[in-house]
């Protein structure tokens, strides 16, 4: 099974690697992981994606708790949360296909963020699922290079659900 | 402030934190990172440093002196294989959840990433085996980071806890300023179990009628044999005790089941297989008590008391958990239990386990002249009346030492549990005695583990320390003999020492120890009584015994009590 954990830890160097070590240690592949500096500058939040048998996830959890460099461990997945993610997409093009693929970046709101006669940059942010969807739209014209971030996300408040469980997607 | 601090280098700082820890003895060896220290040692008169003959030894000793006295063993090194050689101990420590502090030297702060001249990256290296470890940048932070560092060693689930110090800061001088509190946001153990648990916990004895205690390490840590041993008596429950949890009850009460698990009686494995209620208290169902963890206790109902939430729902399921301290959480349900107490009569229990008993009792041969590993500690058990320290090495004589020293007090039982690491009990019993005045500290080893930390023996004598060190010599890496006779059709492979073990008398009395050697089981009782009566340093008495012997009863690996091997089939009773 996929989570999302949500890991606040002091801003200290090892912390990442005393976070890593933990998965690593137990067989887990880190799907992505996203680090930042939180409103306390001497916090950071990591937003770790990851899978693998429910059960030993639960302790792993557990386990990244019990890190003294750890304050606060939140299993997303089992809350309401908003998920985002951001890609730079960059593409090789052919005359006279440039429209077309600006087209594409509008549909998924996306933004131009570097342009030459032969490639364009393209910026988007959104759930994973969309960046997905983004990348198969423009694999057919040639993607060169592709950075994603990585998700970042929080806990919803509970009086701004409107539909709970449904993940609320843009586009 | 009104209060003056005085000016000090980062090594006087070092020292000056002990102090303030209340740590009057360290376990060391010098090298290049760490001169600054040896030199204001020199001229240090609180601070008593053992000089060990390895590295790995006095991570051993720190151990021992923490199990022996639940104290923080501090352990000081240098850099690089310094810091190295003390790996071993710090994963030894940390399965066996024991309260140390090593102290390593590193390179200067310039030179950390550079391949320097004995650089090792042991923070790196002892991340996944410490609780927690620090590199000290800023001299600055040194005395706060040692505060920090004996608090989490000592606090909540023990272990240990590693500090670098880079050389050019132990030479940095700055104010020194004790903190007299730590704060760690993101470390806050539960102390108080909860209260509604507890009554449920409290209503489960009540309710139950075939239950059982079973106690692991958590309970000596946390100094809860008290009110352990009043839980047992007061309701009349069988108690089964774990590796590391043995001495917490007395063994020669009636009460006492002896150890569980893999080497463990026959009857403690069957109360646990038919118990109705499981209470585990400081327990962590690790796999050699448990084997199949499907069929562990599989009917009954489960309450796990543990200060370690992780411990919680690890390997087996509980239907109960309390996080907490055992001693306080034990005192409130005896507190419950005042109010209304278990009224059960547990008389069909008991019988049922006499039962057991009287059908698989322990038992070795006993009458062909040959001397045996159980036969000698069966006399040791009597002749010290239980009351001795004894510290044991990895292997057979490990586990017979559980089946036949009866020990009575806790911290009286010492050894390798989680990691299993041969060469443990010399140095740990070293340990022990730089503690332990008033009891006999004895260690115990089979003829290989023996071998692998000996060079302490001269640790021993420096010191004048009165060790009665045993060897149970069988001639082979008994235990590995004995999974290649059981698991591996007899192939004894590279585990047959008898034509290259020293000899152990002539090696003991090089490294300045008074030496003897039987193989006559007529003569145990003379040596052992001479053994005890020497006290003008480290003895050392060599048992001869069979090399055949094996140690049963034995659950299989994975395997459940209906897969207890009692006896070796002889197959010739097969045809
Ligand atoms: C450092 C280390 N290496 C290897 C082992 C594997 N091992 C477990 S028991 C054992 C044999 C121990 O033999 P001995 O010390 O003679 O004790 P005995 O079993 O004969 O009592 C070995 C090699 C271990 N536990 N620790």
């Amino acid at each position: 099974m996929k989570k999302i954990i949500s890991v606040l830890v002091e801003n200290k160097f090892g912390a990442l690697n005393r976070v890593a070590t933990m998965f690593s240690g137990r067989g887990f592949n880190i799907h992505s992981i996203s680090i930042g500096v939180t409103e306390d500058p001497e916090v950071s939040r990591m937003t770790i994606v990851t899978s693998g048998e429910a059960n030993i996830l639960d302790q792993v959890i557990k386990q990244l708790n019990r890190l003294i460099d750890i304050i606060k461990v939140i299993d997303l997945s089992a809350e309401h949360h908003v998920a985002r993610e951001l890609a730079m997409i960059s593409v090789n093009y052919q005359k006279g296909i440039r429209s077309e693929i600006m087209n594409i970046c509008e549909v998924f709101q996306g933004k131009v963020v570097d342009i030459t006669i032969k490639s364009i940059t393209i910026e988007v942010t959104g759930p994973p699922d969309k960046i997905d969807a983004i990348i198969n739209m423009l694999t057919p014209y040639g993607i060169k290079d592709v950075a994603r971030s990585g998700l970042v996300a929080l806990k919803r408040e509970e009086q701004i659900i409107i539909k709970p469980k449904k993940e609320v997607t843009i586009s | 402030m009104s209060q003056t601090h005085r000016e000090m280098n980062g090594a006087e700082i070092f020292l000056e934190s002990l102090r303030k820890e209340g740590v009057d003895i360290i376990f060391g060896y010098p090298g290049g990172a760490v001169l600054g220290i040896y030199d204001k040692l020199y001229d240090c008169d609180f601070i008593h440093h053992i000089l060990v003959r390895h590295e790995q030894g006095a991570a051993h000793m720190a151990e021992g002196y923490a199990k022996a006295t639940g104290k923080v063993g501090v352990v000081l090194v240098t850099s690089g294989p310094g810091a190295t050689n003390t790996v071993t101990g710090i994963a030894d420590a940390y399965m066996d959840s024991i309260p140390i502090v090593v102290f390593t030297g590193q390179v200067p702060s310039k030179l950390i990433g550079n391949d320097a001249f004995q650089e090792a990256d042991i923070v790196g290296i002892t991340r996944p085996i410490t609780k927690h470890n620090f590199l000290v940048r800023e001299v600055d932070e040194l005395a706060s980071t040692i505060k920090k560092a004996f608090f989490i060693a000592s606090t909540g689930r023990p272990g240990p806890v590693l500090v670098d110090m880079p050389k050019d800061m132990l030479a940095k001088i700055t104010k020194f300023i004790y903190p007299d509190h730590v704060e760690i946001r993101g470390y806050k153990p539960t102390y108080s179990g909860h209260s509604q648990q507890i009554k449920k916990a409290a209503n489960a004895l009540r309710k139950a009628k075939r239950p059982l205690l079973y106690v692991g390490g958590g309970v000596v840590m946390s100094n809860a044999d008290r009110e352990l041993t009043l839980l047992a008596r007061e309701t009349g429950i069988p108690v089964t005790m774990t590796l590391q949890g043995l001495g917490s009850f007395p063994m020669t009460d009636d009460l006492s089941l002896g150890m569980l698990g893999m080497h463990g009686t026959f009857w403690a494995n069957m109360a646990t297989e038919n118990c109705d209620l499981l209470i585990s208290l400081g327990a962590r169902f690790d796999d050699r008590v448990t084997g199949n963890t499907e069929t562990f206790a599989k009917d009954a109902y489960k309450i796990q008391v543990d200060i370690d939430p992780t411990a919680i729902d690890k390997n087996v399921k509980v239907d109960l958990p309390i996080v907490g301290d055992l001693k306080n959480v034990l005192a409130e349900l005896l507190t419950e239990l005042a109010e209304k107490p278990v009224t059960t009569d547990f008389t069909d229990w008991w019988s049922m386990i006499t039962k057991w008993k009287d059908a698989c009792p322990l038992e070795f041969e006993n009458s062909d002249g040959k001397l045996r590993a159980q036969y000698v500690l069966q006399r040791l058990s009597k002749m010290t009346k239980g009351e001795a320290v004894v510290v044991t090495d990895v292997g057979q004589h490990q586990m017979w030492t559980t089946q036949w020293y009866e020990f009575n007090h806790p911290r009286s039982h010492i050894t390798s549990g989680g990691l299993g690491t041969m060469g443990f009990s010399v140095p740990a019993a070293i340990g022990a005695a730089f503690a332990i005045k008033d009891r006999p500290v004895i260690s115990i080893s089979g003829d290989g583990g023996f071998q692998m930390n000996m060079q302490e023996l001269i640790t021993a004598a420096a010191y004048k320390l009165p060790i009665k060190f045993i060897i149970l010599n069988n001639s082979f890496l008994g235990m590995v003999r004995q999974w290649q006779d059981l698991f591996y059709k007899e192939k004894y492979s590279f585990t047959d020492l008898s034509k290259t073990n020293p000899n152990f008398v002539k090696v003991a009395e090089a490294f300045g120890c008074k030496a003897m050697s039987t193989d006559n089981p007529a003569e145990v009782d003379g040596l052992i009584n001479e053994m005890m009566e020497y006290n003008d340093g480290p003895v050392l008495v060599e048992f001869k015994v069979v090399k055949e012997e094996m140690v049963f009863p034995m659950v299989p690996s994975g395997g459940s009590i209906r897969d207890i091997m009692v006896k070796r089939l002889d197959p010739n009773r097969l045809v």
